[in-house]
């Protein structure tokens, strides 16, 4: 009986050392065991001693385990000339703090020298990373977790192995299961000799979208020699890549939508003033490039409110390219007006001295602007399909300007006189309308939405000069083959126009792609020569 | 004599071939001076007179269509490049085997490319003959193909002029593949003789700007012809009136069509014609800024008369020159503002403006 009682006191001593040792944090108190004995080897020249170190940190389950092997793998643990410590340096500079790690007494660094990285070789790294996922199958936050088994799934071995198959069953969460049980199977199909087994293995590998199942299966239909399982593990590709097939297809509608939308954004402008006067604007991507440089300068003016930006930029570029569409309008088209072929020469020069003006005020090369943190990042769905937030929120974008501009033409004052003087000049003259008010109205409208174009375009490329010249061709297909009658007509021709150019793009490559939609719509203007949705009524003729 | 009465009535054409043909006599000769002779005119400075004379020749094909026929075309830089692209064909199968790599048979970006023959478009290209009806005829088919199936749907004015710009914009994207063997983006270029003769040397540059000025002179006897004939009155007719002269029995389809094919195989010699003194032509002829600027020159120089296309494109072409040699960053303004004004205070052109001095006086 005493011997019951002292093996569990000798228990219940270990059981309050270990919940002492948890509780108790790294820097808090210099005789923790652990952490002294890792200080030691860690510090001392050997590898050896340095990979033991690893070991004994991985091995105690100490709470600190993961960010201490962090920190390591990072190179941001240094020994000091001076004595036998670790120390935290996250910044090697002269200056700066260097933080002992097993009490927190803090060191200036006086000389850069006198510190010294503990270095890990790729042995180490290895390790530790090992180390860390195996630690990460327990921890707290589910993506800790999914993140420490895909690492493992990395180097299989027995002892992951081991590992996963203890966690599989305290697992609660959905996705790490179904990747652990992923990685069982590959294990399963490589290493066991069960049949029944395999056949299980590869059913669930067939249920996956990891890169990494369909390679595994790839492999073993090749090495096996059991006709039935080879069978089995080619139905199984097959089914897994017609599911990649289909993902890999939304994934081209979406880039599709996003092109599209980037597509209507640019030609909506140019749609309602050619609507409304019957002028094609060359200078229209220009007006695109000014709102895009108008964000790259509010971004210089708020360098530490980027997520705020967009939101200024918006109004901003919206005012500026408006402005500058009025003084062309008021400057310029007004002297032409019923010549719509010198407008069109005269906004090409306009288009001239504005690329060449932004060219000496900003230079020749590209300007970085940047995307706020709230727009960048991915959606991932699946392992195969994955979606970009910054485009997702340009789609939306562009059906709230579409929807925006909808209002105002069907709702406001000035949108019914834009419609009555798109539709016949003489007779909404004759009723009271001011035509000449409308048309400057009109083209700031236009110019306006084209600069807001231009905010979005500034997300997803190159701002420079140049920008305009890229757009303004597609712009104009956009129109031409949408036709001017309703703004519909402008939405569908360029979802169409965006989608189909990126259905094309796999097979025939992206210029020739282009080249074909080109062609497409100088085939297809023979057939409607007024576009998908002209506009109608008697005076619409010349 | 016909030729005569072509141009009884026309001052300004009298006064363009007159100026042509002491070119032609006067140029060489200058040139054969010694170097040192003050009324020497360096053999560059003959090339560079030659391109210029190309030049014009374009922008005549361009004012037959839209002075004479009201087709705002922005893509007639396509049927020029094309035209210097069948003539640089011609002379890089004329290197044979002096290239780079040695190769008779496949021009060195072939050899790099890794090419094992040459493919089927270029076979015949090494007769000048058959270059020579290649020039006219390559851009001629596909003004015809194109306006047969603009002009039959009765697409016309700026959907028109947007889709020639689609055209030329088309052709530069697919000439900028290096798949098509055509060069790629290098374009072709290394040029060393023509019928035999050197390229680089003197005889042969003031040939080819003799060559270029009996061109310009043809070109405009040729349009002048046209635009006085009846054909011209109804293309006249069609520019001003369109549905009525439908209406009045006209075949309007057919008169847009011919001319424009016409104007394509004028516009294909010049190009023709312009390659040899440059020495290279590459897919940045077919681009959309190109093809705009012709039509400046012909509304700097003045519409619906012939002369005043040569004289806008001569002028602008050396602004151009002057702008890029000595004020580069100014250039890019002064073309905008050229355009800008021309086409808000000067709707005549320099022509246009001329007459109205004249018959102010």
């Amino acid at each position: 009986m005493t011997r019951r009682i002292l093996r569990q006191l000798r228990c219940m001593g270990l059981l309050t050392l270990i919940l002492l040792g948890c509780l108790s944090s790294v820097h808090a108190s210099d005789s923790d065991p652990i952490l002294t004995e890792f200080e030691s080897l860690l510090v001392s020249s050997s590898a050896q001693d340095r990979a033991k170190a690893i070991t004994l940190l991985a091995d105690s389950m100490h709470p600190e385990t993961l960010s201490l092997l962090a920190e390591l793998l990072d190179g941001n643990l240094f020994t000091f000339r001076g004595d036998s410590h670790l120390y935290f340096v996250p910044r090697h500079e002269e200056g700066r703090i260097a933080e002992r790690l097993l009490d927190d007494e803090k060191i200036t660094i006086e000389r850069v020298r006198d510190f010294r990285r503990v270095a890990v070789n790729n042995a180490q790294r290895t390790q530790i990373r090992r180390v860390m996922a195996l630690t990460g199958l327990n921890a707290e936050s589910s993506a800790t977790r999914l993140q420490a088994v895909r690492q493992l799934m990395r180097d299989v071995d027995d002892s992951t192995i081991t590992l996963i198959e203890d966690a599989y069953p305290r697992e609660t969460h959905e996705k790490v299961r179904e990747l652990m049980s992923v990685v069982l199977a590959i294990n399963t199909l490589a290493s066991s000799d069960n049949e029944a087994l395999k056949r299980d293995a590869i059913d669930t590998l067939a249920a996956s979208l990891e890169p990494r199942a369909r390679n595994s299966l790839v492999q073993f239909a090749n090495v096996t020699e059991n006709v039935a399982l080879q069978e089995l593990s080619q139905l199984a590709l097959t089914k897994i890549d017609q599911k990649v097939k289909f993902y890999k297809g939304l994934e081209t509608l979406y880039f599709g939508l996003s092109l599209g939308s980037v597509l209507v954004l640019a030609a909506i402008g140019l749609a309602i003033t050619f609507g409304v006067m019957g002028v094609i604007n060359m200078a229209h991507g220009e007006l695109i490039m000014i709102g895009a440089y108008t964000t790259f300068v509010i971004q210089q003016m708020m360098p530490n409110h980027i997520g705020m930006s967009l939101f200024v930029a918006i109004p901003a570029a919206f005012i500026v390219s408006g402005l500058v569409g009025i003084a062309i309008e008021r400057g310029v088209i007004r002297f032409l007006y019923g010549r719509p072929l010198e407008t069109l020469l005269a906004t090409f020069g306009i288009s001239l001295v504005l690329q060449q003006a932004v060219r000496s005020i900003f230079s020749p090369l590209n300007r970085t602007v940047e995307t706020p943190s709230w727009m960048s990042g991915m959606l991932e769905f699946n392992p195969v399909f994955a979606i970009t937030l910054n485009r997702l929120y340009i789609i939306f974008f562009c059906f709230i300007v579409f929807f925006a501009l909808l209002l105002i033409l069907k709702r406001t004052a000035l949108g019914l006189q834009v419609r009555a003087v798109s539709q016949n000049r003489a007779m909404a003259r004759a009723m009271g309308v001011r035509s000449e008010r409308v048309d400057m109205l009109t083209f700031g409208l236009g110019s306006g939405v084209a600069g807001i174009a231009g905010v979005a375009l500034s997300q997803i490329t190159n701002v420079g000069p140049n920008l305009g010249q890229a757009y303004i061709i597609d712009s104009f297909m956009v129109v031409v083959f949408g036709g001017v009658g309703n703004i519909w007509g402008t939405l569908v021709a360029g979802m169409t126009l965006g989608v189909a150019t990126k259905l094309v793009e796999p097979w025939a490559g992206a210029v020739l792609a282009k080249i074909l939609v080109l062609v497409f719509i100088i085939f297809f203007i023979q057939k409607k020569p007024r576009g998908l949705f002209p506009q109608r009524g008697r005076a619409a003729e010349d | 004599m016909f030729l005569w009465n072509l141009i009884k009535q026309d001052r300004g054409g009298q006064v363009l071939l007159a100026l042509l043909a002491l070119a032609i006599i006067i140029v060489p000769i200058l040139n054969s001076l010694p170097s040192d002779h003050p009324l020497h005119i360096p053999t560059y400075v003959v090339a560079v007179m030659g391109k210029y004379l190309t030049l014009a020749l374009l922008a005549l094909s361009v004012d037959l269509v839209w002075g004479y026929l009201g087709i705002l075309t922005l893509g007639h830089g396509a049927f020029f490049a094309l035209g210097g692209y069948v003539m640089g064909m011609y002379l890089m199968r004329q290197i044979g085997d002096r290239g780079v790599y040695g190769n008779p048979e496949l021009p060195d970006f072939m050899v790099f490319l890794n090419y094992d023959s040459l493919p089927w478009y270029w076979t015949g290209l090494d007769q000048f003959w058959f270059a020579a009806i290649m020039i006219v005829l390559v851009p001629g088919v596909l003004a015809y193909v194109f306006g047969a199936l603009a002009f039959r749907s009765r697409v016309s004015g700026v959907y028109l002029s947007i889709i020639t710009q689609a055209l030329t914009f088309a052709l530069m994207l697919a000439f900028f593949r290096n798949e098509m063997g055509f060069g790629g983006n290098n374009g072709l270029t290394d040029f060393k003789d023509m019928l035999g003769f050197n390229l680089q040397a003197r005889e042969t540059r003031v040939g080819l700007f003799v060559a270029s000025a009996v061109a310009l002179a043809l070109g405009y006897l040729l349009c002048r012809a046209v635009t006085q004939s009846r054909l011209g009155k109804v293309c006249v007719a069609v520019r001003d009136a369109e549905s009525r002269s439908r209406f009045m029995g006209y075949r309007v389809e057919n008169v847009k069509l011919w001319v424009f094919t016409l104007s394509a195989m004028i516009a294909g010699v010049a190009g023709a014609l312009y390659v040899p003194q440059v020495g290279i032509i590459n897919p940045n002829e077919f681009s959309p800024l190109n093809s705009i600027e012709i039509v400046v020159w012909v509304a700097v120089g003045g519409r619906a008369t012939l002369y005043g296309a040569v004289a806008g494109a001569i002028f602008i072409n050396y602004a151009k020159t002057w702008f890029t040699t000595e004020l580069p960053d100014v250039w890019l303004f002064a073309l905008g503002a050229i355009f800008i004004l021309v086409t808000v205070l000067m709707p005549k052109g320099i022509v246009g403006l001329l007459r109205r001095k004249e018959s102010s006086t």
